[in-house]
């Protein structure tokens, strides 16, 4: 009755591996500039109310994986800020790009690295 | 001073356990509920008859997504944490009658038709495990184990969701990662029989039992189309529906899963938010083929039907999250919108439908409106509200 019942679990840690893996993102200008304090706040409070949806408020996984640092440790901060701008596809994790910038979304990925999400 | 602190302790501890009832007068708990102060860890006890809050209960864990059942005397509430944490909470004496961690990680819970079984969802370990209602202690742990041997090695455990009651003392759940929907019937005690359908679809994500307890709907993330299962056909069996519903165009971005629990049985149609659509899909209840869409503002999260099935209700997915719309069943026309405030996540109705609380998070606030005049008739101050829930749920099945 499903349609591709195998491609479920599978997919999705193939894709995030491939992410983790090959840089598609050429960063543009800009990338590395920090958000103001003003705007960090606003996102360290949408990670963890609304990525929290998936990710737990505390982070530490719920449908989605866990975003504490001992889980994120063996991905660079450039990969999953890849993950955030472009989600991953044939799972529930939907790109942000649009959202979010890129400057935001690898300050997000190295807060969430460091536990840095208050 | 000493003598009179001691006698003030002394006032207070007489006085306390009374509290629910103020100046000790009996009070019934039909028109009681709870509103989830999710960053909290908190409640807040409402009476929706006064439209104002009772007091607050602390110390729940982690509440981000918690949801809750009510017993059938309607006085105490179980809270489903994310954190695995079980709580009965006493609505009259506004108090934590018990408390367990049970998991590392749940979403959600259903209480048995004979009020006596309380049956917890869990991501980790991924399974549902059940208690009695009365104490919490263990009853039955049922792993959802999945895959070519079932026995979940190698990590083949799903998480679970979707649990919910079923008449016959039997609770209804499904396999995220493994794409099952099981049934667990506790009729004969407390040893469950479990049957299993496989293949329903990829990533089921959420369900809902329709009132009578015939229908079991899982929505499915990975695929256009849910999965039906038909509680009274003399062999169950699962059957897809609303097959191809997005005509195979591009998903929108989904930045909040829909939740189907709460869904809308209205008159002769189901209304259910699609998926990666702005839209809801209305539904004959009867040869469950598609029978309309509304287009809506946003990716719909609840589209609740007022208890008389005449309106369907609808808040949104971030970001377009800081708005409601009603929608006029007959016509399937949105008759109504407004902006409570930002991050309006949850409705709950009042059990004849004549008014509804409305929780607005990022402004701190439930709000309370009339369903006719969409007047707004009170506002509660309450810190990140998240969901609410009325005790006459104990009444009805599935929720």
């Amino acid at each position: 009755m499903a349609k591709s019942p195998a491609w479920r679990p599978a997919l999705s840690v193939a894709a995030l591996a491939a992410c983790l893996a090959v840089p598609l993102v050429t960063w543009g200008a800009g990338a590395e500039d920090l958000p103001s304090a003003e705007r960090q706040a606003a996102l360290a409070y949408l990670v963890r109310q609304d990525c929290g949806s998936c990710h737990g408020m505390t982070l530490k996984g719920g449908l989605g994986r866990p975003l504490l640092p001992e889980a994120l440790a063996g991905a660079e901060a450039e990969a999953l800020a890849e993950v955030i701008l472009d989600g991953i596809p044939g799972t529930p994790m939907p790109p942000w790009r649009g959202q979010l910038s890129e400057a935001e979304a690898l300050w997000i990925a190295r807060a969430l690295k460091q536990g840095d999400i208050e | 001073m000493k003598r009179l602190s001691i006698l003030f302790a002394a006032f207070v501890l007489a006085v306390t356990p009374l509290a629910g009832t103020e100046a000790g007068e009996l009070r019934g708990t039909g028109d009681l509920g709870i509103v989830v102060e999710r960053a909290g860890g908190a409640l807040q006890v409402v009476d929706t008859s006064a439209r104002r809050s009772l007091g607050r209960v602390e110390g729940l864990g982690d509440l981000s997504h918690a949801s809750a059942v009510f017993s059938p005397d309607q006085r105490y509430a179980y809270v489903f944490g994310r954190d695995g944490g079980l709580t009965k909470v006493d609505l009259l004496t506004r108090s934590i009658a018990k408390r367990i961690v049970q998991a590392g990680n749940s979403i959600g819970g259903a209480i048995s038709d004979d009020g006596r079984l309380i049956a917890v969802s869990n991501y980790e370990p991924g399974g549902v495990r059940v208690f009695d209602a009365a104490t919490l202690d263990p009853v039955a742990d049922i792993p959802a184990d999945y895959g070519a041997t079932g026995q979940g090695t190698g990590g083949a455990r799903s998480k679970t969701v979707g649990l919910v009651d079923a008449p016959g003392r039997r609770f209804v759940f499904t396999l995220y990662d493994g794409g099952e929907i099981w049934t667990a019937d506790f009729s004969g005690g407390d040893t469950p029989r479990i049957a299993k359908y496989k293949d329903v679809g990829a990533l089921p994500y959420d369900a809902l039992i329709t009132g009578d307890g015939r229908h079991y709907i899982a929505g499915l993330f990975g695929e256009d189309g849910l999965a039906h299962l038909d509680l009274w056909a003399e062999s169950p069996k699962v059957e897809r529906i609303l097959d191809g519903y997005g005509r195979g165009e591009e998903k929108l971005p989904v930045y909040k899963m829909p939740h189907l629990e709460g869904w809308a049985r209205a008159g002769d149609r189901f209304i259910l938010p699609a998926v990666g659509r702005h839209e809801l899909l209305a539904v004959d209840a009867t040869s469950l083929r598609e029978v309309g869409r509304v287009p809506v503002h946003g990716q719909p999260i609840f589209a609740v039907a007022r208890p008389d099935g005449r309106q369907v209700w609808v808040n949104f997915a971030h970001p377009r999250n800081d708005t409601v719309q009603v929608v006029d069943v007959p016509s399937l026309e949105v008759i109504h919108a407004f902006q409570p405030g930002p991050a309006v996540l949850h409705l709950e109705f009042t059990p004849r439908g004549h008014e509804v609380w409305i929780s607005v998070r990022d402004a701190d606030k439930v709000e309370v409106y009339d369903t006719r005049s969409f007047e707004k008739l009170a506002e509660l101050p309450v810190a990140k509200p998240s969901g609410i829930f009325f005790s006459a749920r104990a009444q009805r099945l599935g929720l």
